[in-house]
């Protein structure tokens, strides 16, 4: 629906600015009145103000960058660095594991990173490690006021992100092709 | 001796006059300080937000219910936010012109305190008059101060030798002088009127005769307009303009000397506020109190009036920042010279037409 603006000029009482006047003054006297008499909804919030009372984050928010780990406990993350490549800031360094590190702690993947760090100072919250991991292993999760009292703080390591990120199971991708590597160990059950 | 001392007139004046002196700084410092205060919670109510209501010494919290009550009013925040002025570091970039970005911030604030010296703040107190200098050309002096002003802020905005600064600098001082004619030809009409230069008698003539602001509202409108230019104020701050040149003239300044812009900028508000309930709203009288007084209870009561009305003003200043948008350059241009000139122009032929004809 198309919406014709009216932009007729102004008449000699509009321009003589007291129009504007008129309902600056009714606007701003309004939320005045509003917010002396308690009665701002936007400002009274019953039981608190921020730092004592949190502020109730919806769900969908989009805060700190966290490593999640899968239904089982396992590090989900395989250390492919998509997410280092196009994290804009550069906030996220991943440390591979090399030849010489241990197996991954999740049947199904071959590796994961031995050390994943997140600079919190650097991190805008963007999002796009979160869309580019292929494992779901990174989440842009609820925390958003994050502070400490050190840049070395604000790095965050892999032990620190997994502990904040928590157990997301989501799309468990792996999970039929793991049913089924258990099936073709014990595969000729019964012959004849 | 030392009796003949106390009685020598001269000696006398120099005493009360430093007294008067020393009160009407602290009790405009106290001004400033809570105007800013008033400013913020005004601003923040308007806006929907809460306003400054943590600041408190863990003394005055141990207060019950009171204590509480004056921390969500943000009585304390003035306090804190003085000391952290003084506190904070005073850094000088690299490549400002240095001497005159230190003398800078000064020379802004200084004829803002002058042009109080002049105003009539309250009748008598004992025997001593209620000004603090009695200058039968009072207006022209505060003209003269006025102008004063706008050195510091061109200055700052030279001395910084950066971009937004200097933008700042330069619209500050076209602005400044065109609203200083404007300003000065909407007060002649009122001493066409009154006849006399000196600021007690304007009063005296005002609690005679009723507020000038009736007989002059033209005059009014434009001298607050241009009041509002001159002190940088929104709808026009385009000197400062946060959203378009960071901070204007005061953008490289930090720590006290940036307080001092701020103070300045505060001062001077108090200043025309001043100046405005002299000019056109009486000053200490009302229309019952017109006398000046000769008690001491007297004395205080027009001090209080006088006030009150400042405060008034002040209140006017604060909520109109709040209320109305920045006028873009041209605007604020085509406004002063193409309206407030000529209707200004017009307003004092017409009130010398007035005179001529009534007065005889
Ligand atoms: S949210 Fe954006 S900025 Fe933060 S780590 Fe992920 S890609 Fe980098
Ligand atoms: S978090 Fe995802 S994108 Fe980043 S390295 Fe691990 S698996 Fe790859």
């Amino acid at each position: 629906m198309t919406k014709v603006v009216d932009r007729s000029p102004l008449n000699f009482y509009e321009r003589t600015y007291l129009p504007a006047l008129v309902e600056g003054f009714k606007v701003t006297a309004r939320h005045f009145v509003r917010s002396v008499k308690g009665e701002n909804t936007a400002t009274d919030l019953g039981d608190g103000y921020y730092p004592e009372v949190p502020w109730r984050v919806e769900g969908g928010y989009r805060g700190a960058p966290y490593l999640v780990r899968d239904q089982e406990g396992a590090t989900k993350c395989v250390s492919c660095q998509l997410c280092e490549f196009i994290c804009p800031p550069k906030a996220i360094k991943i440390t591979p594991p090399g030849p010489e590190a241990g197996p991954a702690d999740r049947p199904n993947a071959e590796k994961m990173p031995r050390e994943f760090e997140i600079n919190m100072l650097r991190c805008i919250f963007c999002g796009l490690c979160q869309e580019v991991c292929p494992e779901e292993a990174i989440f842009l999760q609820q925390h958003y006021s994050l502070s400490g009292l050190s840049r070395e703080e604000m790095i965050y390591n892999k032990e620190k992100l997994l502990k904040l990120g928590g157990v997301h199971a989501g799309i468990q991708k792996w999970k039929h092709k793991l049913e089924e590597a258990k099936e073709q160990e014990s595969f000729p059950v019964n012959v004849g | 001796m030392l009796e003949n001392l106390f009685i020598d007139p001269t000696f006398q004046f120099v005493l009360f006059s430093a007294a008067k002196i020393a009160v009407v700084f602290g009790v405009v410092m106290t001004f400033v300080a809570y105007a800013v205060l008033v400013e913020r919670k005004v601003s923040a109510f308007i806006q929907d937000r809460v306003g400054p209501n943590r600041t408190a010494p863990p003394l005055a919290l141990k207060i019950p219910v009171l204590g509480r009550f004056l921390q969500r009013c943000g009585i304390f925040q003035p306090m804190a936010d003085g000391l952290k002025f003084i506190l904070k570091e005073d850094f000088t970039p690299a490549y400002v012109r240095t001497i005159y970005f230190w003398i800078a911030p000064a020379i802004s604030v200084i004829p803002a305190f002058l042009t109080l010296a002049v105003i009539p703040f309250g009748s008598t107190l004992g025997k001593q008059q209620m000004v603090i200098a009695d200058l039968n050309v009072g207006i022209l002096y505060t003209f003269g101060i006025v102008s004063l002003g706008v050195y510091g802020i061109v200055l700052a905005g030279w001395a910084s030798n950066s971009k937004y600064p200097f933008l700042g600098g330069i619209r500050s001082s076209a602005q400044m002088i065109s609203y200083e004619i404007a300003m000065g030809m909407s007060v002649v009409s009122l001493f066409l009127i009154v006849g006399d230069l000196n600021l007690s008698k304007l009063i005296q003539w005002q609690a005679d005769n009723g507020w000038l602001v009736l007989y002059q509202p033209v005059a009014f409108v434009i001298f607050l307009v241009s009041a509002f230019a001159e002190t940088n104020r929104l709808p026009f701050d385009l000197p400062e303009s946060e959203t378009e040149l960071v901070g204007g003239y005061h953008t490289e300044y930090s720590s006290m000397k940036f307080a001092l812009f701020f103070l300045g900028e505060y001062a001077n508000m108090i200043a025309s506020s001043a100046m405005m309930v002299t000019l056109f709203f009486g000053g200490w009288s009302l229309p019952f109190l017109g006398k000046p007084a000769d008690s001491l209870l007297g004395g205080l009561v027009h001090i209080g009036i006088f006030i009150a009305k400042m405060i008034v003003l002040m209140v006017v200043f604060i909520w109109v920042r709040w209320m109305l948008p920045r006028f873009r350059y041209d605007q604020l241009m085509d406004l002063g010279w193409r309206r407030f000139i000529p209707i200004a122009l017009l307003n004092i032929v017409l009130t010398a037409l007035g005179v001529a004809l009534f007065n005889r």
